[in-house]
């Protein structure tokens, strides 16, 4: 158990090319704390620093106060779950989980009370004396996990985990990983690119972009109050859409049409040109849908809707709309930083699963301004954090 | 029922194939062992049969008269010895050398590999002169040492190459896990690498025995009595009294006596060469 402390930590590789740029982050004592971002973000790079994998270009790296930069992995006292759970195959389960304690040369009854106690808790006991490679994915990740728990180490440490197991599996493991970590305080630093399991198991989100951090936040925070159109874009499924805007005399221009702006939103956006709206596809609804009188009617709009998918508790409807070339290009630009792939400008939003909003036809869709963002499209930036 | 047809006719190809290549490789080793049990004078007399044939059977008599020339025994043991200790040191040497070739970079790497290659393609001939003349002054000259040192100089090299292709194989993941887990390089290696590389070490540690077991050229030029001669090289000096007429069967037994223990190598170490050792390592 202790604090991970990270001041500006940069890691040049031989071409001096940053693959993390001056990262600074504390990690609390027991807080689970997420790197996430796209690949080659840096996110891994950060991690094998911290446990020692990788060596510190420039910054301090402090667990539990003391200065470790240039320790080795085996002094750090860390445990990590590597992706491919690099399980020993010519030792069984049993002495896989033991590994780290037979080389602390503990006593055979010492190390035998802790391995029993750490395949009970992971739920391993009938497969102890199997080797890994008879073990099925979930098993070898519970093994991997066996090893990491077995010894007191001061934190955990995950790359990915998850990525290798099928998507029904990830979710029970993913509430595993919640419930052991919370059963055993300890500190936690957690590599993903799954942003569910980013704003699930997180009491604090890193979101990282070619070695720089982006924001660090609550993954409340996040979702609500992304500090750029990075984060915004990255984090949410469907994805936040973005509108090129203007705004003035209190009213934003959508391409679908111009709505008034809450006026402290105004206050910080007004006459600075062609801006960048975002907002979540759950901040439109179908008209039909919202009780008579609740509608703002100065805040509706006619559109087209495209491909509807119904999921059964909601559905997405697919809006195309014309964008200028200057704004589909920076649309472009980040759908490709966030590792996705946008083929056209469109505008997804989530409607309730009554509306009957059909496809291929004109509906009456509000649009919940009060919830918009506004980013300076050449920095990112978001005009609006904290509104 | 044209498949099965071609089925059939495929299966009988692989049954033809296969016996004419047993044939081709077992036949001279049959005729050895036949020849082995034949006495001095049938051969001698033409006996032309594959087993003896008109009393001309000598029983076990050649293996006794073999075993019990004492030059031939001190034989067996020189070869023994001098391929054990040769191969032990040349795969001890070679599995470090190829572990920091697969992991590790460092300037001359390239250098150090085309260099072995360079090595083991070298013909043996041409370093028996000058390596004769060397051991004479240095006097290694019909000692152990004498051939250990050019047996284990051409075999490091295939076995650098061997195990290195081994270790490459090997995740680096495993490494880097132990080390997390509290060990150190040197512990990681040998409690993680090397078993995982097991396979390989025994491939290398067969060639490595093979190539010292087999060898004829150092054998007879770097020695000059049984202080240090191998089995190939004794075999050449089983003339018998008459030089004109070689005892053939005596050299037969002692062809099969020296060919049993690469046998029972193989035999016994063929179960250890199993690949796919590291399945299940990873997610895979």
């Amino acid at each position: 158990m202790a604090t991970i402390e990270m001041k500006n930590i940069v890691k040049k590789y031989g071409d001096g090319f940053p693959a993390v740029n001056d990262v600074s982050i504390d990690v609390a004592d027991g807080e689970f704390l997420i790197l996430v971002g796209p690949s080659g973000c840096g996110k891994s790079t950060l991690l094998r620093m911290i446990v020692g994998l990788e060596d510190i270009t420039s910054g301090d790296m402090l667990i539990g106060g003391e200065r470790v930069n240039d320790l080795a992995p085996r002094d750090r006292n860390l445990s990590m779950v590597f992706q491919n759970y690099a399980l020993y195959p010519h030792l069984t389960v049993y002495e896989n989980i033991a590994f780290p304690l037979r080389l602390a040369k503990w006593s055979d009854q010492d190390i035998d009370a802790k391995v029993r106690e750490a395949s009970k808790t992971l739920d391993l006991d009938e497969h102890l004396e199997r080797k890994p490679a008879n073990l099925s994915g979930g098993q070898r990740q519970r093994v991997a996990m066996g090893r990491a728990i077995v010894r007191d180490a001061k934190a955990f440490l995950f790359d990915e985990p998850l990525s290798n197991l099928d998507a029904k599996l990830r979710g029970q493991m993913r509430t595993e990983i919640a419930r052991l970590q919370k059963k055993l305080g300890i500190t936690t630093v957690y590599v993903t690119h799954d942003q569910t399991e980013a704003m699930t198991l997180g009491d604090r989100v890193a979101v990282m972009k070619r070695g720089v951090l982006q924001q660090l936040a609550t993954p409340r925070e996040l979702y609500e109050q992304p500090v750029n159109l990075f984060v915004a874009g990255f984090i949410g499924s469907p994805p936040m859409n973005f509108l090129p805007a203007t705004v003035e005399n209190g009213q934003v221009t959508l391409p679908f049409g111009t709505f008034p702006l809450a006026a402290d939103k105004a206050a910080k956006t007004e006459g600075k040109g062609l801006l960048m709206a975002g907002i979540r596809p759950e901040h439109f609804e179908d008209v039909s849908v919202i009780e008579e009188g609740k509608l703002d009617s100065s805040r509706t709009f006619a559109a087209h809707i495209d491909v509807r998918e119904w999921l059964g508790d909601q559905q997405y409807a697919y809006v195309p709309y014309e964008a200028e070339a200057k704004v589909q290009d920076q649309l472009k630009e980040l759908a490709r930083e966030s590792d996705s792939d946008s083929l056209r400008t469109q505008l997804v939003v989530s409607l309730d699963a009554s509306s009957n909003a059909a496809e291929d036809s004109d509906t009456t869709l509000f649009i919940d301004t009060d919830q918009m963002h506004l980013f300076d499209p050449a920095t990112g930036d978001n005009l609006t954090v904290g509104l | 029922m044209p498949r099965t047809l071609t089925g059939l006719k495929n299966n009988i190809g692989t049954v033809i194939g296969c016996a004419l290549i047993l044939i081709w490789c077992l036949l001279p080793v049959a005729w050895i062992i036949s020849l082995s049990f034949k006495s001095q004078e049938s051969v001698t007399n033409g006996s032309p049969g594959f087993f003896p044939s008109g009393g001309g059977g000598a029983g076990w008599s050649n293996y006794a008269d073999v075993l019990q020339d004492d030059q031939f025994r001190r034989s067996i043991i020189n070869s023994i010895g001098i391929s054990l200790i040769a191969t032990i040191l040349s795969v001890t040497l070679a599995t470090l050398a190829a572990y920091a070739i697969a992991r590790l970079e460092f300037k001359g790497k390239k250098f150090v590999l085309t260099t072995a290659l360079v090595i083991a393609m070298f013909p043996v001939v041409s370093l028996v002169g000058p390596l004769f003349d060397m051991w004479r002054t240095i006097g290694i000259y019909d000692t152990w040492l004498g051939l250990i040192i050019p047996y284990m100089s051409f075999t490091l090299p295939l076995a650098i190459w061997t195990l290195s292709a081994f270790f490459r194989e090997i995740p680096w993941e495993m490494e880097q896990a132990a080390q997390v887990d509290g060990a150190t390089s040197w512990q990681a290696f040998r409690k993680v690498i090397v078993p995982l590389a097991a396979p390989g070490v025994f491939t290398a540690a067969i060639l490595t025995f093979f190539f010292a077991w087999n060898d004829f050229v150092f054998g007879i030029s770097l020695t000059s009595t049984e202080n240090a001669r191998p089995i190939p090289a004794a075999l050449s000096f089983f003339v018998g009294a008459d030089p004109f007429n070689r005892p053939a069967s005596l050299l037969a037994a002692g062809a099969v006596v020296a060919t049993i223990p690469i046998v029972v190598l193989v035999l016994f170490f063929q179960r250890k060469i199993v690949a796919g050792l590291t399945a299940g390592a990873v997610k895979g």
